[in-house]
């Protein structure tokens, strides 16, 4: 509060803190940033909102340091800047969090906090300071971590947490936020706007990258708009509609998000009955999954929703339960067996376990079926029946740019994870399992995502979603379980699946 | 003046950017080959013949099954610091083997021939099982098994033999399988080019061979998608010793015994002729017959020097020196690539 009466002069429509002329990015083949003009105001939370590929990483790795432009001009409070490194950014107080972490696992949380900025005191390491300084910085932010874990025994929300905490060790006047709260729960999520209407009150700039249209509605100022690496428009948060912003963004109008699905419940083909995993992450959970139905996982992140699908699948030990797939008893058996009789399982993280990323996508979509044609004839690969079958799939998911020989890496995160999706086309499934299956994946291609489970039901198939996305659940699921703390805390069906119905199992127990 | 220079110009620039593209898609080997054989057909008049040229290939049989064999370990993400143990494991067993049951029985050459050889390569081969086990299943790393495992089967092969060379093998196998020609052709190289036909089909054409790169480009990947990543494992360990214990028995037909301090530089040479080749050291990345370049390149390289008389520490800065540069050329290519987005 001090501070703003302190600043109290500084006016709303003061002097843009950031503002770039021209900002131009020309990779060898790509241009990716083509003459951006972009104004970051104090105390404000500028969204960069745009399809994967449209320039807003480019944009803002050129405003923290990351990278240089090819031609253009970066502003910092008027003065022109020429920034050599993240580093220098830093001094000027502007920090970005990006989605790719940039930790140190073996370190603890305080380590990495002051990670190439540690206090010492006569040249040795000021450690009681140093410890104090990250309680402080946690305990501002109000996020549970200790300062004395280790990084690689945090979760990746926690990790996160750390990202974010890093920005705060010095005086911020710019803080930059990529999808910060792709791997948040709703909670922390909460705690994190908090903390974002904190800092603005403190004349701080926000540069916040999501697709999220809840977000944008909750703490968004000002909105921009990229496309293909040019300046669209720039228009108020508060007057922006969905429809409009996804005209912007995507140059066309996208009537429905969400497809209609014709629901057509038919024999069981998935059962899981009193499962409890060996860890303990699930305990005593029950499902039911039939063909033609979409049954939606809901609940917080660990609440054993993923877990359950993964110990199902062989990944993860059992260590009571039963899993019935088809009528037969398939408990404990191996990936290999269960993927024989009818069972995929697509992951979260394509780049952690989906994907073999130096690998070209034509390898990678024909990965999980080698064992069968068209891929293979009597004991060898069959290249020219594979080539052919992921071309196919490759039209059929609409790959862009269409090169299936070319490295998975370097395709955009929404073509990632359609080669992701393709694998599961790649033989007879009986049981999907998506698992957050839209994560970091622009609007455009989301609906298109949509649309592909969609075909997938109505084709007769059964489908497991597990999703941190409520959305998702409320307008995809025609049966959905919500989970929280390992056990299956409710079942919803049809119309009762609405926010409030599922919400308020979340915490159940916890209000209790 | 000014439109000579122009015309000049054009033709230039093109075969920069064709040096480039080729550079882009086959890295920095074949470059190297062409400039080490114009230095040393340049240093020595004896290099460029059909004679020498038929040595170098000959002398790079043994290396290049190695290599062969290494290419698995760094393909899964590891590597394998024993393969050089493996050879003096195999020489000692398999020299011991075969003059043994040549003393018994010294009419069934052949049959000794195959007790002995047979014998050398499951020793070897037992070498690679106890790699296999220890990273597949205990999920030791790749350094400290093969590193622990070349210090015992080093152990091993000194105590058998208690440093001694073995004598008493037939005759035979040295002048057919060391020394033996078939069409003026050496017979290890017919040997080296069926395993090198045989695994550059087992890489390419079958599933375990597709599956190398993946455990190696993304272990969780894999296993996602339904492979057995620890059999792979295994898998690629036991190839890894089955190669080199072939090169190991091809060595003993060579030097007529049983030593026990042969493949002493296999680790460092295959790892170079590997990485050199374009192998990525992180896993997923190389191709067979990349590696058989390589191979030759070192050894090319060697033969030129020692055709140069060029001492033999001298020898060591350039191989070393050779090793470094091409993996900085690799780099440099990986940031082109990244670059062109392709």
């Amino acid at each position: 509060m001090n501070t703003e009466t302190e600043r109290g002069g500084t006016a709303r429509g003061a002097a843009p803190l950031i503002q770039t002329r021209g900002i131009t990015k020309q990779y060898p083949g790509v241009l990716a940033l083509d003459h951006v003009d972009f104004d970051l105001k104090p105390g404000e939370v500028h969204i960069l909102f745009g399809e994967n590929g449209a320039g807003k990483s480019t944009l803002i790795s050129i405003l923290a340091g990351v990278q240089s432009p090819s031609e253009g001009d970066v502003y910092f409070r008027g003065e022109k800047i020429d920034h050599e490194s993240v580093h220098h950014a830093r001094e000027l107080g502007i920090s970005a969090v990006f989605q790719e972490f940039s930790l140190v696992p073996q370190m603890t949380v305080e380590e990495n906090l002051f990670l190439g900025a540690e206090m010492t005191r006569s040249g040795v390491l000021d450690k009681a300071g140093l410890h104090r300084r990250a309680q402080e910085i946690i305990d501002r932010l109000g996020f549970p971590l200790r300062p004395g874990d280790r990084v690689h025994h945090l979760t990746r929300a926690e990790q996160q947490m750390v990202e974010i905490a890093k920005a705060f060790r010095s005086e911020l006047s710019v803080l930059i936020l990529d999808e910060p709260t792709a791997s948040l729960t709703d909670r922390e999520t909460e705690q994190l706007f908090e903390l974002i209407e904190q800092i603005k009150a403190q004349d701080v700039g926000i540069i916040y990258i999501t697709h999220r249209m809840q977000e944008i509605r909750r703490i968004g100022d000002r909105i921009t708009v990229l496309r293909d690496g040019r300046y669209v428009d720039t228009v108020d948060a508060a007057d922006a509609s969905e429809e409009e912003l996804v005209r912007l963004m995507t140059g066309r109008v996208i009537d429905e998000l969400f497809p209609t699905i014709a629901f057509n419940p038919g024999d069981e083909k998935l059962r899981i009955d009193g499962l409890t995993t060996a860890d303990r992450t699930v305990i005593d959970a029950s499902i039911v999954v039939r063909a033609g139905e979409i049954v939606g996982l809901a609940g917080l992140v660990g609440s054993g929703k993923s877990e359950i699908m993964r110990a199902a699948f062989g990944i993860d030990p059992v260590s009571a339960g039963r899993v019935t797939l088809k009528g037969e008893d398939v408990t404990g058996a191996p990936t290999r067996a269960l993927m024989n009789r009818g069972l995929f399982y697509i992951p979260p993280d394509r780049r952690e376990e989906g994907l073999v990323m130096m690998r070209s996508c034509r390898e990678n979509m024909s990965l999980p079926s080698l064992d069968r044609p068209p891929f293979s004839k009597g004991g060898f690969l069959d290249r020219v029946g594979e080539l052919r079958m992921v071309n196919d799939l490759a039209e059929r998911m609409n790959l862009q740019p269409r090169r299936v020989e070319r490295a998975v890496d370097h395709f955009s995160g929404g073509n990632q994870q359609k080669v992701l999706l393709a694998k599961c086309l790649t033989r007879p499934v009986d049981v999907y399992v998506f698992d957050e299956p839209t994560v970091g994946v622009d609007v455009g291609t989301r609906a298109a995502i949509y649309a592909f489970i969609r075909d997938l039901c109505e084709a007769g198939a059964a489908v497991v979603l597990i999703s941190s996305d409520l959305p998702e659940i409320l307008h995809l699921a025609n049966r959905a379980y919500v989970f929280y703390r390992g056990r299956v805390m409710a079942e919803v069906t049809g119309d009762d699946i609405t926010e409030e119905n599922l919400l308020k199992h979340f915490f159940e127990r916890e209000a209790a | 003046m000014a439109s000579s220079e122009t015309q000049s110009a054009a033709p230039r620039r093109g075969l920069l950017h064709w040096t480039k593209v080729l550079f882009i898609r086959l890295g920095v080997l074949p470059f190297l080959l062409v400039i080490a054989v114009i230095i040393f057909t340049l240093m020595s008049d004896n290099f460029l013949t059909g004679r020498n040229l038929t040595n170098v290939v000959r002398q790079s049989v043994y290396l290049m099954i190695v290599s062969l064999g290494q290419m698995f370990a760094l393909l899964t993400g590891g590597f394998d610091l024993s393969v050089g143990t493996i050879l003096a494991i195999t020489s000692v067993v398999g020299a011991s083997a075969m003059a043994a049951s040549y003393a018994v029985m010294p009419d069934a050459v052949v049959l000794c021939i195959l007790i002995g050889s047979l014998a050398g390569i499951a020793a070897g081969v037992v070498v690679g099982i106890c790699n296999g086990i220890g990273v597949a299943v205990f999920g030791v790393s790749p350094f400290i098994m093969t590193l622990g495992m070349s210090s015992v089967g080093f152990g091993v092969a000194l105590f058998l033999t208690g440093g001694v060379p073995v004598y008493g093998m037939p005759v035979e196998f040295g002048e057919i399988f060391g020394f033996g020609k078939l069409f003026g052709i050496p017979v290890p190289i017919y040997v080296a080019a069926l395993l090198v036909l045989v695994t550059f089909l087992f890489v390419n054409w079958t599933r375990q061979g597709r599956y190398f790169y993946a455990v190696g480009g993304n272990e969780k990947a894999a296993r996602l998608s339904g492979i057995n990543t620890r059999l792979t494992l295994f898998i690629t360990y036991v190839l890894t010793a089955l190669l080199a214990g072939i090169a190991g028995m091809l060595l003993t037909a060579r030097l007529d015994t049983g030593e026990a301090n042969i493949g002493a530089s296999m680790p460092l040479e295959s790892i170079a002729a590997c990485v050199i080749a374009g192998v990525s050291l992180r896993g997923g990345v190389g191709r067979v017959e990349n590696v058989v370049l390589g191979a030759l390149f070192i050894v090319l390289v060697q033969n030129g020097m020692n055709l140069a008389r060029i001492e033999s520490y001298l020898q060591m800065v350039v191989l070393g020196a050779l090793l470094i540069l091409a993996v900085i050329a690799d780099q440099i290519r990986l940031r082109y690539i990244a670059g062109s987005n392709d």
